[in-house]
């Protein structure tokens, strides 16, 4: 009993908790999550390459809808036209009088859908394998990632072309082509960070205290998972997108009548010397985009990265 | 050094197995034979065809046949180019590439580490940011953007140099395939020179040097430039996949008669035997490639030991 008077304690006690309680209002506990959002919102080029990203990718969506042109349809009397105004033709048209602008941005539709199906895949593969490969240990692990390394050893660029050359040009099959070249970074990075987490002190403080393994599975391991999945997911989209277009540009990817980047800039090469806007405006949209994801996969980076905190 | 260089080499043997398998099973899983044409041939024909191509055998008979030629370096005949076998095609095509992808790397190398040099040494100067803009243009202007760029603004508009073709080395076909391939590389070569020049003169061996008074430019000559050169020693293998890689856009591009184009060609012909003939001639180069480059990585640097 610190006072004798027992009404200035409660007095005093009740004031005590006012003051904690009001503190507690003050200082809010930010998850790491809240602390990546933040350092994420600073960087300037990343937030504007988001931005940038997120406006090409509505474009690409939205606007072969609004606009007056369709992708497929030639003109004959507006064949091979510079960029103008009039009819619509932002981009120019190409040698069959068909608009470029709405061309790029459905081409644009398919790259991005690409890039999108195969991430999911080649992601959820690397994850898959990786975190196998890094639980199990042992004589599995050391098997599995040397099928990684193989993998790595091989030109991938090659086996895709024997791949498209057998199984065909169909969607789909692009798609798979891509994935089956596009999940090693992930698995090795997978499995590294799984192995690396086993071990960790905060783990083990974990078990200590009794939490249950999923749990620790679920609110330990995969948080700390999550942030290196995310930015090589990340990662992964342009590489896989490349791909794509040079699988196309080739001539082996994606098939006339349908469209994507690698086709358009293959068909703006062939005629560059008379309408070099065929080539540039194709060519253009896609270094920008590639350029985006670059620069949202540093911000990511420098945002999630364990080692910044 | 020696148990570790036979180590190395047995260690490719499943790789490369792996692959001829592989792409060897692709190729026969899919429907319809090479002699299905349109214009049929008589029965006796088509038996004595497949009797010389041993298309007869089960499945495992055909495929040690093909691993024995393979072992006696004959890649097979080509099934769209009468007359000619993958080795004849190989032995034409192979030269233009080398010249082309071998000439662009050694280039490359020497301008990388020149530049990369300069950019650590003058940090924030001029040729410090045109490093980095070169680095970061180079990943993200894909090749076969790049290389149209390139015929745009020398040979149309300039019309400094022809935009394509190829007359028997002559030099002038040569310069903007090898600008391009020397573009991609420099951006990565410069980057890790001075990403790895930068790291080394800050380490305490260079600050000891400098505080016995040596000269700068023996500080840098003498030792902080053979540490520095050993990242970049190790990116010359996944450079070499690159290259076959940008080799395949680049000769597409300049409609150069070398490797790639063959490749790009033979897969829009579906000619199966010359793609994985190439395939498996391009894979045993770039893995014996990463086996030199590590084992020079070995002797390199003193700090690996067997």
């Amino acid at each position: 009993m610190l006072f004798k008077n027992k009404d200035k304690q409660d007095q005093l006690v009740a004031a005590l908790g006012r003051a904690v309680e009001s503190a507690a209002a003050d200082i809010h506990g930010r998850s790491p999550w809240a602390d990546a959002r933040g350092r994420f919102l600073r960087n300037k080029a990343a937030v504007f390459s988001l931005g940038l990203l997120a406006f090409i990718t509505v474009c690409c969506v939205v606007g072969p809808w609004l606009l007056p042109n369709a992708f497929d349809a030639a003109d004959w009397d507006a064949m091979s036209l510079p960029p103008m105004l009039k009819g619509w033709h932002f981009f120019g048209t190409d040698e069959s009088g068909r608009d470029l602008l709405v061309r790029s941005l459905v081409g644009g539709r398919v790259s991005l859908l690409v890039g999108f199906l195969a991430t999911l895949s080649a992601v959820t593969l690397g994850i898959v394998w990786g975190a196998t490969a890094g639980f199990i240990g042992g004589k599995v692990d050391a098997f599995m990632m040397r099928v990684v390394d193989m993998m790595y050893a091989v030109p991938y660029l090659l086996i895709a072309i024997l791949m498209v050359t057998i199984l065909g040009r169909a969607f789909y099959l692009v798609v798979i082509t891509i994935t089956v070249f596009s999940w090693m970074d992930m698995a090795r990075v997978v499995r590294g960070q799984t192995l690396s987490l086993r071990s960790k002190e905060f783990i083990e403080a974990a078990r200590a205290l009794g939490v249950p393994t999923r749990r620790i599975i679920f609110q330990h391991i995969v948080p700390n998972l999550l942030g290196i999945v995310v930015i090589y997911t990340t990662v992964t989209v342009p590489a896989v997108i490349l791909v794509e277009s040079v699988l196309s540009f080739l001539g082996l990817g994606i098939q006339e009548p349908m469209t994507s980047w690698g086709v358009l800039i293959h068909d703006g090469a062939s005629v560059m010397e008379v309408s070099s806007w065929m080539l540039l405006f194709p060519a253009g949209l896609l270094s920008l985009t590639l350029y985006c994801f670059n620069y949202i996969g540093d911000g990511l980076r420098d945002a999630l990265d364990p080692k910044e905190r | 050094m020696w148990s570790y260089t036979f180590r190395r080499i047995l260690a490719t043997i499943p790789t490369l197995l792996a692959v001829v398998t592989v792409c060897y099973l692709l190729l026969h899983g899919t429907p319809g034979g090479p002699f299905d044409d349109e214009r049929k041939v008589s029965a006796a024909v088509l038996a004595n065809l497949q009797a010389k191509y041993h298309l007869d055998l089960p499945l495992w008979q055909q495929y040690l046949y093909y691993l024995n030629s393979l072992l006696h370096g004959d890649l097979g005949a080509s099934f769209r180019y009468a007359d000619w076998s993958v080795n004849e095609l190989v032995a034409k095509a192979l030269p233009v590439s080398a010249a082309i992808g071998g000439g662009a790397i050694v280039i490359s190398l020497l301008v990388g580490v020149f530049l990369g040099t300069v950019a650590a040494l003058r940090q924030n100067s001029v040729v410090d940011y045109l490093v980095m803009l070169l680095g970061n243009a180079g990943h993200v202007f894909p090749s076969f953007v790049i290389g149209p760029v390139l015929i745009l603004v020398f040979a149309v508009w300039l019309k400094v140099a022809p935009a394509g073709g190829w007359d028997d080395f002559s030099p002038r076909f040569m310069v903007l395939p090898m600008l391009l391939l020397i573009f991609i590389n420099v951006a990565t070569i410069g980057r890790v020179m001075r990403g790895s020049l930068i790291e080394v003169l800050h380490s305490n061996f260079i600050r000891t040097a400098r505080a016995k008074g040596l000269p700068m430019r023996t500080v840098i000559l003498r030792h902080a430039f053979k540490p520095a050169l050993l990242p970049v020693v190790s990116v010359i293998g996944p450079l070499a996949i690159t290259s076959i890689t940008s080799a395949i856009v680049t000769e597409s591009v300049f409609s150069l008669p070398g490797i790639g184009k063959l490749i790009v060609n033979g897969a829009a012909n579906r000619d199966y035997t010359l793609v994985l003939g190439l395939v498996v001639l391009v894979t045993v180069i770039a893995v014996t490639l990463n086996l030199l480059v590590d084992l020079a990585y070995a002797l390199l640097d003193p700090k690996i030991r067997y």
